[in-house]
């Protein structure tokens, strides 16, 4: 008999509920994937507003979940488990859908899962391409992380190889594309301005690629000042701002060192798998460059459909069903939000 | 019926079990043991009404609330934490089950703890799982309801800043909620309730009316009386010079 896990997310502006079949077989069904983002409200602010998020999670959460069950055809009653995001992300956040699940799972009886965030947006992928093979390499990119994690188990070891040490991969998009007078969230225009750019135009820098440099962290801070110093060049010489090349050109930057620094990782470990995850994922440049490089390499890319990768609850639901396959202990009704959970805590 | 009763605007964290019925002799639904559980109430609050002539007169006009169990807790960082826990007890000492339950009520501030939120959405999720309504109540209004029968309530807003509201001898609130310096607040010759927290009878009294007219109840809406905190970016800096 498969076992219904309701899955709750709200560590940033969005506010997702998914519901996930887990069968015997060890495959897990996608049956309802709500989110309500009030990406919207932060638009002026250019940037996610801690008290707006938490706020709107407050609005959403009941009228999600009850879409979620309306979706799958459900009714409450055929809950079997509770999964919940626990960390990492924003704390007033994050205690909107904590405080939801420990309420739900109560009222049901049934077990509450606090899970790990980063580790959603790799399980995720289970939902679309089946189990995942042991061990595979997860390159996570989005607004708020950009991470190069080892799997061995989804349910319990993840290891972290490397990190961005300033910005997120999404963050920079978003500065970017303020330097370019495009609207925020910066990912989707940018992908779409460089359309008609030409990526070679500008060879802006590939950030912590020297050869003493570690090998597997991430920096685009550098990268973004770049932008701004060739832009703000070329407007005191007068001149038009070549816009798509310079998106082109910016998308290509953070690309290459990304699908680089991923396919490294993989040869150099013998892993045979590379799970790309997060809001960026679906940028077409990086998605593509690492369709290119994983095929060269040998290395089966999984990259989940786009709707997937971004946050939402399913992908929260399809963790919990991995947890409590593997048997784990559920977690305690006094479990509090961690705003810092590390990524090797799957489970809290 | 019997009802939860939550409430998190304060640096309480605050859940109990409370037994409401409607007037003795104007519902269907009074058990014996509520007529003698009404005198009993109605008897504790006999302060709280100008014209108290004999428990039985006062009983038959107001409805009897009755707290059978309450988990209590100071501690204003632990509103997410302890609340399931809290109300799973409470549920407990009174010998229920969640099922057993016939509403929610939940204080929906003025307060300016993130936890403010904990307690409506543990509210509403639960009442919407359980299928039963859950009854907004402002948390000064709750504080108000005590036995004591205040005309002036204030809490913390922090900020150095206080939230407030005055009630006149009937219980109606007259002014409030706001937020403010302390200077802005009235004078009172009553009572003052400073910097208190309300209890889960409280919270059930202050929405008794609405329960048992068995209205559809408003949103569990909070009470933020300010604005959230957030600027629009300055035109952004040069990196060149
Ligand atoms: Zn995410």
């Amino acid at each position: 008999m498969a076992k219904i896990i309701m899955g709750i997310e709200s560590s940033c502006d969005e506010t997702g509920v998914g519901l996930v079949a887990a069968h015997d077989d060890g495959t897990v069904e996608l049956l309802a994937d709500e989110v309500a983002s009030s990406v919207q409200q932060h638009a002026r602010f250019g940037g996610v507003v801690p008290e707006i998020a938490s706020r709107a999670h407050l609005e959403a959460m009941v009228p999600t979940t009850q879409r979620a069950f309306d979706t799958a055809g459900l009714s409450m009653s055929d809950v079997d488990t509770v999964a919940v995001t626990a960390g990492p992300g924003l704390a007033g956040a994050l205690l909107v859908g904590v405080s939801a699940a420990k309420a739900y799972a109560a009222a049901l009886d049934v077990p509450l899962y606090g899970v790990n965030h980063l580790a959603g947006h790799i399980a995720v992928d289970t939902l679309q391409h089946g189990p995942l093979p042991t061990p595979c390499l997860a390159l996570l990119v989005s607004g708020g992380h950009t991470q190069l994690l080892r799997v061995d188990d989804i349910a319990g070891t993840i290891t972290e190889l490397g990190s961005t040490v300033d910005d997120a991969a999404g963050e920079a998009y978003d500065k970017v594309a303020r330097l370019l007078d495009l609207p925020y969230p910066g990912g989707p225009p940018i992908d779409k301005a460089a359309r008609d750019g030409d990526p070679q135009a500008i060879a802006f820098p590939r950030g912590m690629t020297g050869p003493r440099d570690p090998k597997f962290d991430f920096s685009f801070s550098g990268l973004k000042t770049a932008v701004a110093r060739w832009v703000e060049g070329a407007q005191e010489r007068g001149e038009q701002v070549p816009v798509a090349d310079v998106a082109a050109s910016f998308q290509e930057a953070v690309a290459d060192v990304l699908t680089a620094k991923a396919v490294r990782a993989a040869t150099e470990a013998g892993i045979g798998t590379l799970v790309v995850s997060g809001g960026v994922a679906a940028n077409s440049r990086l998605s593509t460059l690492a369709r290119e490089r994983c095929a060269e390499a040998g290395i089966e890319l999984r990259l989940p459909r786009p709707r997937l990768c971004t946050d939402n609850g399913a992908m929260i639901a399809a963790l919990g069903a991995h947890v409590a396959a593997a048997g784990h202990k559920p977690s305690s009704l006094d479990l509090s939000a961690n705003p810092g959970l590390p990524v090797d805590t799957v489970l809290v | 019926m019997l009802i939860l009763a939550l409430d998190t605007a304060t640096p309480a964290v605050t859940a109990g079990i409370v037994r409401l019925s409607g007037p003795a002799g104007t519902t269907g639904d009074t058990e014996a043991g509520d007529t003698e559980a009404a005198r009993a109430v109605a008897g504790g609050t006999d302060a709280n009404s100008a014209a108290a002539d004999g428990a039985t007169a006062v009983a038959a006009a107001r409805p009897v609330v009755e707290q059978v169990a309450a988990r209590v807790t100071v501690d204003p960082r632990a509103h997410g934490e302890l609340l399931t826990p809290h109300l799973l007890e409470a549920t407990a000492d009174a010998g229920i089950t969640l099922a057993d339950l016939g509403a929610v009520a939940v204080g929906t501030g003025p307060g300016p703890y993130t936890g403010l939120r904990a307690g409506l959405v543990t509210g509403a999720a639960l009442a919407h799982s359980l299928g039963v309504p859950a009854y907004p109540v402002c948390t000064l209004d709750a504080i108000a309801a005590g036995p004591a029968c205040p005309a002036l309530v204030v809490t913390d807003a922090r900020r150095r800043e206080v939230y407030w509201a005055t009630y006149d001898a009937s219980g109606a609130r007259t002014d409030g909620p706001h937020v403010g310096s302390r200077a802005e607040v009235p004078e009172t010759a009553g009572h003052v309730a400073d910097h208190e927290q309300p209890t889960p009878e409280g919270v059930v009294r202050a929405a008794a009316a609405e329960i048992l007219t068995a209205r559809e109840p408003g949103p569990l809406t909070p009470l933020y009386l300010r604005r959230p905190h957030a600027a629009e970016p300055t035109p952004r800096k040069r990196v060149t010079a």
